[in-house]
């Protein structure tokens, strides 16, 4: 199996030359951060056939035809808030394509949003309750597991798209699907697990995001190669890449991978198993072939997580830059008369970041505080209620190059609605995966135009 | 590579940092898994915490992992109330992770 995406805006090309070159049983597109169906429900809340990833058109003409060719499934949660809209788009590009007979399975049911607008229940890791965010609620998804994509495997779907899924159980499924793990088979579904896990981030285990030049080079990052897994029937596994793509595949790629973004490594909480990937040891078998065993697994949690998609204001930014001798004083007295202005605008009670990019906006006030740049940009990001107070901020910046230090340039301002994450827990009963087969594609009209 | 003795983190580690909601995780690895023993030591909860001072404003909690050569660690109220709503220019906390490599080994 191969990951053709890490996230909604990732590369094509080396996706399509997976599907071409890749030999794949199965392509996996993990398209979803935490707030993208929120900002998807938006949408398509102004246009009803929106509300599904943008470039999901674009990728699909770029992998089907090898796919089709192949065999290999193609799993995807572009669906975001419309999976329905999006199987009749992935049609859509089989028919411009004169792909026929092409299965396209939609699984739905990850929106619980009306059972949670109709239950009070505690936000983790907060004090509030869902009822605290009624008014402002947009959406609320819960992370369905491998089992809701059973269904569309055993029916034979050349593609399936999804909504919210949870990450590695776009690949867990069609392994558990491939060799028939039981839905209890606890340290076979650990080991799938971390297959998935090891994928979803695409070039992250094969070369990406690790590069510190002189310390840990990483050749030919601009046509880095995306990660494909040969899977055992016990769930052991080869990380590896094609040929001739750029990137590498290591014991530290991988190992910064399984890493990535899980708290406790003996308990990674997913929906279809609760993965432990302490005992795990890669094993490095030739150039660019990692093996992967030693993950292992325990029963399911009971509930699932549900991320809620919520309004929360506006943010109002402002930046100008200062270089050249002095320019970290100019930069700080510029701060300084913001601070003073924050008081003018009736903001300065509101929760603000006042930083100098270049010293003090990564890491804090201490790391960095004794060095001193060549140049610097200022930096006013301010919490607010309403978008007129959310546009005095980069107002109060822009004003500086009249009203603030020698040589200041470069203003930009920005005005975002802010739209928050928040997380519940759902019971599993609560939640009904479905399956829908949409009918196979009929050919163009000779001499018509593909939509 | 550095061809002289190792003098801080950066000559004998990676490191990579993620956000999960308001914490951020990160993960030191040893380039050569001997190096395993000297991370574990370097790298206490206390000394993580006292380096991202100003940034990490919650509990750190450790994980060792001999097998993988890699201490990880889990940072709370360390992303402004989390990616989603966060001011800071790097909601994600993603160069968070570099800090880490300036800490000297002796």
């Amino acid at each position: 199996m191969g990951s053709g995406a890490g996230y909604a805006g990732d590369r094509i090309d080396p996706a399509q030359d997976l599907a071409e070159r890749g030999q794949l049983n199965t392509l996996v597109f993990e398209c979803l951060a935490e707030r993208t169906i929120a900002l998807a429900q938006l949408r398509r809340s102004h246009d009803p056939s929106a509300g599904f990833d943008p470039l999901l058109s674009e990728r699909m003409r770029a992998v089907l035809p090898a796919c089709v060719a192949q065999g290999t499934t193609i799993i995807t949660n572009m669906g975001a808030a419309n999976p329905m809209a999006a199987g009749q788009a992935v049609l859509a590009v089989a028919r411009e394509l004169g792909l026929p007979h092409l299965k396209v399975a939609v699984v739905t049911g990850d929106d619980v949003l009306q059972w949670v607008q109709a239950h009070q229940v505690e936000l983790m890791d907060s004090k509030q309750t869902t009822s605290d965010l009624r008014e402002s609620l947009i959406s609320a998804n819960v992370y369905l597991g491998a089992d809701a994509l059973l269904p569309a495997l055993q029916a034979g779907a050349n593609v399936i798209v999804t909504g919210r899924v949870a990450d590695p159980a776009l690949f867990l499924a069609p392994l558990m699907h491939h060799f028939g793990w039981a839905a209890d088979d606890w340290p076979r579904l650990g080991a799938g697990l971390l297959v998935g896990h090891l994928l979803e981030c695409a070039a992250q285990v094969t070369g990406g995001y690790i590069a510190d030049p002189g310390q840990f080079d990483v050749p030919n990052l601009h046509r880095v190669g995306f990660p494909l897994a040969e899977v055992a029937a016990d769930g052991t596994a080869t990380i590896t890449k094609l040929p001739d793509t750029g990137g590498r595949v290591d014991r530290l790629t991988c190992t910064a991978q399984l890493l990535y973004e899980v708290e406790d490594p003996a308990r990674y909480l997913q929906p279809d198993v609760v993965g432990d990937f302490s005992q795990v040891q890669f094993t490095p078998t030739g150039p660019d072939r990692v093996r992967v065993q030693g993950a292992s697994g325990s029963p399911r949690p009971t509930h699932l997580k549900a991320t809620l998609g919520y309004r929360e204001g506006f943010i109002g930014e402002g930046q100008i830059s200062y270089a050249g001798p002095g320019a970290r004083a100019r930069g700080a007295l510029a701060l300084d008369i913001l601070r003073h202005r924050l008081v003018v605008a009736g903001l300065a009670e509101h929760e603000h970041r006042a930083e100098l990019v270049g010293v003090n906006a990564m890491h804090g006030p201490h790391l960095g505080a004794d060095r001193e740049p060549y140049e610097v940009r200022v930096r006013l990001a301010v919490r607010c209620t309403t978008r007129a107070q959310a546009e005095r901020v980069g107002q109060e910046v822009e004003a500086l190059y009249l009203n603030g230090p020698a040589g200041g340039g470069g203003v930009t301002q920005s005005v975002r609605e802010v739209v928050a994450a928040a997380s519940v827990l759902v019971p599993r009963d609560v939640v009904q995966p479905q399956c829908h087969l949409l009918e196979h594609p009929s050919l163009p009209p000779s001499g018509g135009s593909a939509p | 590579m550095t061809h002289s003795a190792p003098q801080k983190l950066q000559d004998i580690a990676i490191a990579r940092s993620g956000d999960k909601g308001n914490r951020a995780t990160l993960s030191i690895i040893a380039r050569d898994p001997a190096h395993y023993p000297l991370l574990a030591s370097l790298l206490t909860t206390e000394r993580v915490k006292a380096h991202y001072a100003g940034v990490v404003h919650g509990d750190v909690q450790r994980y060792t992992l001999p097998h993988l050569a890699a201490v990880h660690f889990v940072m709370h109220d360390a992303l402004g109330g989390g990616v989603t709503r966060s001011l800071a220019l790097d909601a994600h906390g993603k160069t968070l992770s570099a800090a880490i490599l300036d800490v000297p080994l002796s």
